[in-house]
């Protein structure tokens, strides 16, 4: 019987991808191990092998298709002498039916494919009106970000693994040791303790490295040498020896990688004098705040989010485009309820003030953008008009973020609350593996919904 | 009390290093001494109370940090760890600064805000004074890769101890020190007690010029209690690293003669061990038995110098004492740039 070959997924996050080249044509028998195509993921060109065997009867997505959704069928295996027509028509049923849902539709041709979403975000207040934007990617953000600093200043540099010569685990790091040379882009070894160590010493001589690490999760090897040293030196030497140095990298959930990759490091580093912790959503944040993170004479954590790596928002076309570091930004105005997130929490605050301007309920968006130093007067000020608040974000609630906002919302704003402040978070759980446990165990759009109704007594 | 064991085909020396001049020993002797009394009287000012928290004091170790600096040229960086005030004071620091940060007053050279542990000062190059054992080996290899970044020739000195050196991070530093190759020295001083664990009892390798086989760094077995053998290993290894050869490891065996810190009362060796130390390879009487041997120098001019450091440490406990506390505003200051 013929059979149907899918979409492969090719990283944990991966949704879709460019059908690059057919290897095999029409009528070429394939045998298992057999390369059929080549996949371009926004990370790396990959290419698909056969599993059955038989003749490709049928290509369904031609050479160059792009954004070609996971799971799609995109070529008919039948047996010697059998008709592709015998292909069945629709994609296999995925193993999760939950999952399944949160994919975007199965069937997709080269004509209707959906493109990434442009999120549309209130221009920051510093971009001089009529400036032109361009659509980009956070990763494109970031590592234009990057390149741009490396230009102006010869004592920035980068450091982590993989970040030169395979360009980047997450391809953040794309073109730069082409551009700087393998001076400046450092592929290190797997030695985040050590690495980190080298970092902020290089750091005390008035260096300006970036350390990369493949995720945060693997900086707890290192977390010593940043708290320790790099947080505390400009202190204990009397402000004598600072510490310039970012350290950069995915945090948090990705999707699917279980306990030990998917942890939210915000509020750990969020409660270290000495650090700044920054969280962006937007790639226009995430390219104002890098820079601003490089030139910054203190050391900086910076928390990326490898779902939001692909995603695509408009970034002003400027020669030197900086945000604020510990400045948040009013994402969506509204007088009935304030929601606070960052980074992928924004995405389900977003989601969830659109159903609720369905109902009739003006949500305003606070995306805080950097954790500390904390930007608590818009805080402040959202929850004076509104007298309702909302925290969402990823991370653990037990002396969380969300715990911290609601802490200085009642110091500062009691007298306005009409409503206790509810925080929306990650399950107190390790994360699991298993796609519904998975699902259950992070915050999602109905619990900020409900969360907001709660605090508005509806 | 050198073996001269070396981890690679190194020549075997019979002869003893190489002798110092008049100047050299005069100095090495100065220094020492300026070191040997000023850690007595950190010492005694901590049992008045004057000291507080930890405070781990160099005696016996003094001709280290003193051989190593006669070896340095301008520019090479020191990093240590947590018994750092030998190493402030080899490279200039001002002994006022010091002694007034052992006090915790507003003139101490971290404003009272580091303690013993840790100082810093860019200007002499000294990059901490730190409290995590260990943690100084990635930072000092850190100080350089910054040297090599920025090809300036100079190479860093990192010290750290026969406890820190099994830390997984050194092994973490020596491999990019070599893959790099950055101009480190790796002193290792071996002075038998990682607080009160001995060096038998708690490395599988007690040879430490060893420890960087694996990563094919060069090192060497010093005798750190003679000063020339110090600075002669010193100048090697500053050379190796100068030529772009990458890392060096310098075992140095030495000794200290107080306890691991003020509230340490050493019980795990015997009076007798320290004071055979004491008598048959103190630092500072090898020299000045050279100095007088030599006729480089009368008693009373030994005197003379004695004195004047006897005065400087004097001044400087005199400064700690009676400089006044930080200013409660300090308490919010250096926090950030």
């Amino acid at each position: 019987m013929a059979v149907n070959v899918l979409m492969p997924a090719l990283s944990p996050t991966m949704e879709q991808g460019k059908l690059a080249k057919w290897v095999k044509k029409v009528g070429d028998t394939v045998k298992s191990g057999d390369v059929l195509a080549e996949i371009e993921t926004d990370k790396a060109l990959m290419e698909v092998e056969a599993v059955d065997e038989g003749v490709l009867a049928a290509i369904l997505i031609p050479d160059g298709t792009e954004n070609v959704a996971v799971n799609t069928p995109i070529a008919v295996i039948a047996a010697e002498g059998e008709s592709a027509d015998a292909a069945p028509v629709t994609a296999s049923k995925p193993v999760s039916p939950e999952l399944a849902t949160q994919k975007p539709a199965a069937a997709v041709s080269a004509s209707d494919a959906p493109t990434a979403p442009v999120v549309a975000i209130a221009a920051a207040s510093d971009v001089p009106p009529g400036t032109p934007m361009v659509a980009m990617t956070v990763r494109e953000a970031l590592r234009d970000a990057m390149a741009e600093e490396m230009r102006a200043d010869e004592d920035v540099f980068i450091m982590g693994e993989e970040v030169a010569e395979y360009q980047g685990a997450y391809k953040i790091t794309q073109g730069l040791l082409q551009e700087f040379g393998a001076r400046r882009v450092i592929d290190t070894p797997i030695t985040e303790h050590g690495f980190a160590g080298i970092g902020v010493g290089a750091a005390m001589t008035g260096l300006k490295p970036i350390v990369e690490f493949m995720t945060f999760n693997f900086a707890m090897q290192a977390i010593d040498q940043i708290i320790n040293s790099a947080a505390k030196t400009l202190y204990m030497s009397g402000g004598q020896m600072g510490c310039p140095i970012v350290f950069r990298g995915p945090n948090g959930a990705a999707a699917r990688v279980a306990a030990q990759h998917s942890q939210d490091y915000a509020a750990w580093y969020s409660q270290i004098p000495g650090l700044k912790v920054v969280a962006p959503y937007t790639a226009a944040d995430f390219k104002g705040l890098m820079k601003s993170a490089i030139r910054d004479p203190n050391p900086i954590i910076f928390l990326e989010n490898e779902i939001l790596y692909g995603q695509t928002f408009d970034v002003p076309q400027m020669d030197d485009y900086t945000v604020p570091i510990g400045k948040a930004r009013i994402h969506r105005t509204g007088k009935d309820v304030t929601l606070v997130s960052w980074s992928i929490g924004m995405t389900y605050a977003i989601k969830a003030a659109d159903e609720l301007a369905k109902e009739g309920i003006e949500a305003e968006i606070i995306d805080l953008r950097t954790i500390r130093p904390m930007d608590v007067d818009t805080i402040i000020a959202s929850v004076q008009k509104t007298g309702r608040c909302v925290t969402v974000e990823e991370g653990w609630p037990q002396s969380g973020v969300g715990a911290e906002i609601a802490a200085r919302v009642m110091e500062r704003a009691f007298d306005w609350l009409d409503a206790p402040v509810v925080r929306v978070t990650g399950k107190d759980v390790p994360m699991p593996y298993a796609a519904n446990l998975e699902k259950l165990a992070l915050p999602n759009v109905g619990e900020v919904i409900q969360a907001a109704k709660a605090v508005l007594y509806r | 009390m050198a073996s001269s064991a070396s981890s690679r085909s190194k020549s075997q020396k019979t002869a003893g290093p190489a002798v110092f001049t008049r100047d050299q020993e005069l100095h090495a002797y100065r220094e020492m001494l300026q070191i040997r009394r000023f850690e007595e009287k950190a010492g005694q000012m901590y049992g008045m109370g004057l000291i507080g928290g930890f405070c781990h004091l160099y005696i016996g170790q003094e001709a280290v940090v003193v051989g190593m600096q006669m070896a340095s040229i301008e520019g090479d960086q020191i990093i240590t760890g947590y018994r750092d005030h030998g190493h402030m004071l080899v490279c200039g620091m001002d002994p006022k600064g010091v002694m007034a940060e052992l006090t915790g007053r507003r003139g101490g050279l971290s404003k009272g805000k580091g303690g013993s542990m840790h100082m810093f000062s860019k200007e002499k190059h000294f990059y901490g004074g730190h409290g995590i054992v260990g943690a100084q080996v990635s930072l000092g290899t850190g100080l350089a890769f910054a040297n090599h970044y920025r090809g300036n020739g100079n190479a860093s000195m990192i010290y750290f101890g026969d406890g820190a050196a099994n830390q997984g991070q050194v092994y973490e530093s020596f491999n990019m020190a070599e893959l790099w190759k950055l101009p480190a020295v790796y002193i290792i001083e071996n002075n038998r007690y990682a607080m009160g664990t001995s060096v038998s009892r708690a490395s599988a390798q007690s040879d430490f010029s060893k420890r960087g086989l694996s990563f094919n760094i060069p090192g060497e077995q010093v005798d750190g209690m003679d000063v020339r053998a110090v600075r002669e290993a010193g100048l090697k290894a500053l050379t190796w690293c100068r030529e772009g050869k990458g890392p060096y490891i310098l075992e140095m065996q030495t000794y200290r003669y107080r306890g691991h810190s003020m509230s340490d009362p050493a019980k795990y060796r015997s009076k007798e061990e320290v004071q055979k130390m004491r008598e048959e390879h103190d630092p500072i009487e090898q020299v000045r038995a050279r100095l007088l041997r030599e006729k480089f120098a009368t008693e009373d001019e030994l005197k003379a110098i004695d004195a004047k450091v006897r005065a400087i440490v004097a001044e400087a406990a005199e400064f700690a004492t009676n400089d006044p506390e930080p200013d409660p505003s300090e308490l919010w200051t250096d926090i950030l740039v």
